[in-house]
């Protein structure tokens, strides 16, 4: 990790300006994600989002079963550890009674798609004041590789050795798109940290997501299509690569619903 | 004084509403009272039953086999209960549509024609207070002030309009009970 | 006049709810308690007190939903009956690992499976022995009057509080629906965010602004991956579940001073049974009652003290025998005749039938001549 002392230096003429440090929020402990997954990208990406809105006073995250567990040792705020799948409605309850409160969950695609889905389409149907952030990287990585609802067809899993095949195993779940349906939805996009530009548009979606449960305009849902490259067996380059070429044709990129300005005109 | 009641009829008949106009007399004459319900499947237009106790100490079981009194207000509730009274106990039913009346010898037994006087007076949804006006002349447990505030307590404010007419059925519930004199 | 009213043992628990300062309640309808929810919901409490109300969308969410509400150390509950308590295992479970207080109620009725929607006391085993995965307890109330269903709420809270723990407060639908007087609490005012934070500095509020501000941020959670520290907190729930046996054991004893014959019975099924010492007695029969108000811990020094003198006991449940396994252990003498009476499928003992077992009992075991 970088500290303060590394932080990446320009020189401009004979002055010196800091262009980019470690995020304030980011707890200097070693991340146990593999080497290239996206996870770190992400957090890095919330832990900015929270301090820029000034928002470590009332943030409350809910951590999932899966990878990210132990998301609470690496981002400085408070934390609750949901079961498996039921981090929305941990966060229903939360929002509910501290309507003024940042709250949010952090799931994979396991956790929300497959064990805990009626639990997240519920508070995104009551319109809770909450924002899910779902990474989706379309397998499960914690428990070694097997399929997740959202792997893609043909492709190899733990469960899947042939690949996904629809007649056994159903297509991949796109629950972005089922969200966009529901009226309690304030705004849903899919983003991915496959590139500089992207990690700034995802970064600004976290915070978007993260100012509608503050300022209470409903719910919000920000996928990022994610790598997986320990679960996919390939090198960080190459699942960057396959997760351009497969992952982002089944799931594009881009907002799927937006009412936050909407919802934020009909405030007072 | 103790006084365990049986309260058994048709669904719809206000059995349940009866029995918790009673309790709550009695809660208003500062008796241990308690109110338990069968229910479940029957409360859909089958029949309907409660055990009313009241009493001066406290109730030890809410759930009872026999009973001090039975007001029954159907065929199936009487063959039912009947059998459940003490002896030297009082039975109160409505003849209306009674095709066995009761065979028992060692009870004190009166009828009261509710549903008759119901239909006759218009107003079916006080069927059940000539049916305890009659219990209360036999046995005069709480008095009818009593009654009237506990309407006033288990009703909704929207329905205390209706107090005056619950008042009226009750005294001629009194009026129209009959010991019956089938066992001479 | 003193403000008594007449209520059903459900309506009763959404009122004490209320009343006793509840920041959430939180839970899916199931006969035979669906009045505690329609009962807030026309009480709307979130107009007076501000406390939330919520249907949820199943009682997997509902316990999830305590697990949130609990751990930013709001006052939280959830009831159910008895498929639903099933449901709820599981976040029992990471409660009581997490240590989060709250109050959940099953209202039982009669099992396995769909069962039956009429009162049951089968929930014996599943609510006091843990139904849940892990070492864990819960302090257990089961209250057997309308009165008691308004105030073991208070007390439920009490306690979860002190100990940091889900407590549960078995009832049965006899107690749920049936009518009795009942004097409800005075109106208690919910904690301000500061009071919270003050008595819960653990909870997962944010870590705030101003006086209020907290340097560390806090962690709710019951995973433990290093295995010398899930022992520890292991340890340190068993030392929390053993001061619970030493100081929270209640017990209510009715004529067993003198008593040969003892009736062990809780819920609906003690009320019958305090009938049947009354019927006994007055037939010169040495009958006497013990009534477990806590569940866990039980009573198990009152019985063992019974047991003394005892010529035998009766242990009276509306199952096929749960409780008697912690009478017989609690006796510890297996020469001691331990029976047990109960109907099930809905079917409430009658007061007759309990004492006829009783009666067969002493025939047997030479009490009755």
């Amino acid at each position: 990790m970088m500290t303060e002392e590394t932080a990446i230096l320009e020189t401009t003429g004979t002055e010196t300006e800091k262009v980019y440090d470690r995020p304030r929020l980011l707890l200097d402990t070693t991340m146990h994600y593999c080497p290239g997954c996206s996870h770190g990208t992400v957090h890095k990406l919330v832990a900015e989002a929270i301090d820029e809105l000034g928002a470590e006073d009332r943030a409350i995250g809910i951590t999932p079963v899966g990878c990210a567990a132990f998301l609470y040792n690496y981002i400085d705020i408070d934390w609750i550890q949901a079961s498996h799948g039921r981090a929305p409605a941990v966060a229903t309850a939360a929002k509910r009674l501290c309507p003024d409160k940042l709250v949010f969950t952090y799931q994979g695609d396991g956790d929300l798609a497959a064990i805990g889905t009626a639990e997240a389409i519920h508070a995104a149907n009551r319109g809770d004041n909450i924002a899910i952030i779902f990474i989706n990287n379309a397998i499960y990585g914690m428990t070694g590789g097997q399929m997740a609802p959202t792997t893609l067809l043909g492709m190899k899993t733990a469960t899947t050795p042939m690949g996904r095949d629809a007649a056994l195993n159903g297509y991949p779940f796109k629950v972005a798109d089922m969200l966009t349906l529901l009226d309690g939805v304030t705004y849903v996009t899919r983003q991915s940290v496959n590139t500089p530009a992207n990690v700034r548009r995802a970064k600004k979606a976290i915070k978007k997501a993260f100012e509608n449960s503050i300022q209470n305009r409903g719910f919000s849902f920000v996928e990022i299509v994610a790598t997986c490259n320990s679960g996919w067996k390939l090198s960080p380059v190459a699942a960057n690569r396959w997760m351009e070429e497969n992952m982002h044709a089944t799931y594009p990129l881009g907002d799927l619903k937006d009412l936050s300005a909407q919802a934020a005109a009909t405030e007072k | 004084m103790k006084e365990e009641i049986i309260i058994a009829g048709f669904g719809g008949q206000g059995v349940l509403s009866m029995g918790k106009i009673l309790a709550y007399s009695g809660v208003m004459q500062g008796q241990e009272v308690s109110w338990i319900p069968s229910y479940g499947p029957e409360m859909r237009g089958g029949t309907a039953n409660v055990t009313v106790i009241l009493s001066d100490r406290k109730i030890s079981s809410p759930v009872l086999q026999e009973f001090d009194t039975g007001i029954v207000l159907n065929q199936q509730s009487l063959d039912k209960f009947e059998d459940s009274i003490k002896a030297g106990g009082t039975l109160l039913y409505d003849p209306n549509g009674i095709t066995h009346p009761p065979h028992r010898t060692d009870l004190d037994i009166y009828t009261i024609d509710a549903a008759v006087e119901a239909a006759r007076s218009g107003n079916a949804k006080v069927f059940n207070m000539f049916v305890l006006g009659a219990f209360l002349r036999i046995k005069p447990l709480v008095t009818i002030e009593n009654v009237i505030e506990g309407l006033r307590h288990s009703l909704p404010e929207r329905a205390h309009k209706m107090i005056p007419a619950n008042e009226a059925a009750l005294r001629r519930g009194m009026e129209l009970v009959r010991k019956s004199e089938q066992h001479g | 006049m003193e403000d008594i009213k007449l209520m059903k043992g459900n309506e009763v628990l959404a009122h004490a709810a209320v009343r006793c300062g509840v920041d959430g309640y939180f839970g899916y309808p199931i006969t035979p308690q669906s009045e505690v929810l329609e009962t807030l919901s026309e009480l709307r409490p979130w107009k007076t007190t501000g406390m939330v109300v919520l249907q949820a969308e199943s009682e997997v969410a509902s316990i999830n939903m305590v697990y949130g509400g609990a751990s930013v150390g709001k006052r939280v509950m959830t009831s159910t009956s008895s498929p639903g308590l099933s449901l709820m295992c599981e976040g029992l479970s990471y409660l009581a690992g997490a240590e989060l207080p709250c109050v959940v109620i099953d209202v039982s009725r009669g099992g396995p499976g769909l069962g039956t929607i009429q009162a049951s006391q089968a929930d014996y085993f599943q609510v006091v022995k843990g139904g849940g995965h892990g070492d864990y307890r819960m302090p257990v109330l089961a209250p057997n009057s309308v009165q008691e269903m308004n105030d073991f709420v208070d007390l439920a809270f009490e306690l979860a509080f002190k100990y940091l723990n889900p407590v549960v407060i078995l009832a049965d639908g006899v107690i749920g629906q049936m009518m009795e007087k009942v004097r409800l609490s005075p109106q208690k005012p919910r904690r301000t965010e500061a009071q919270i934070r003050e008595e819960c500095p653990w909870a997962a509020l944010g870590k705030g602004s101003g006086p209020m501000q907290r340097k560390e941020r806090n962690i709710v959670t019951s995973c433990y991956i290093d295995p010398e520290t899930m022992e520890r907190h292991n340890h340190k729930l068993q030392e929390k579940y053993d001061r619970m046996e030493r100081d929270e054991v209640r017990v209510e004893e009715m004529e067993t001073a003198d008593a040969e014959y003892i009736l062990v019975a809780y819920g609906a099924s003690s009320r019958i049974c305090a009938k049947v010492v009354e019927d006994a007695r007055a037939e010169g029969l040495r009958v006497g009652l013990i009534r477990p108000i806590t569940l866990f811990p039980f009573p198990a020094a009152t019985i063992r003290r019974a047991a003394e003198h005892a010529k035998g006991f009766l242990s009276v449940e509306l199952s096929m025998g749960q409780m008697i396994e912690d009478v017989r252990m609690a006796i510890g003498n297996a020469a001691m005749p331990v029976r047990h009476f109960g109907r099930t499928g809905g079917i409430i003992h009658s007061p007759r039938e309990v004492y006829d077992a009783l009666k067969q009992l002493m025939t047997e075991t030479g009490g009755l001549q």
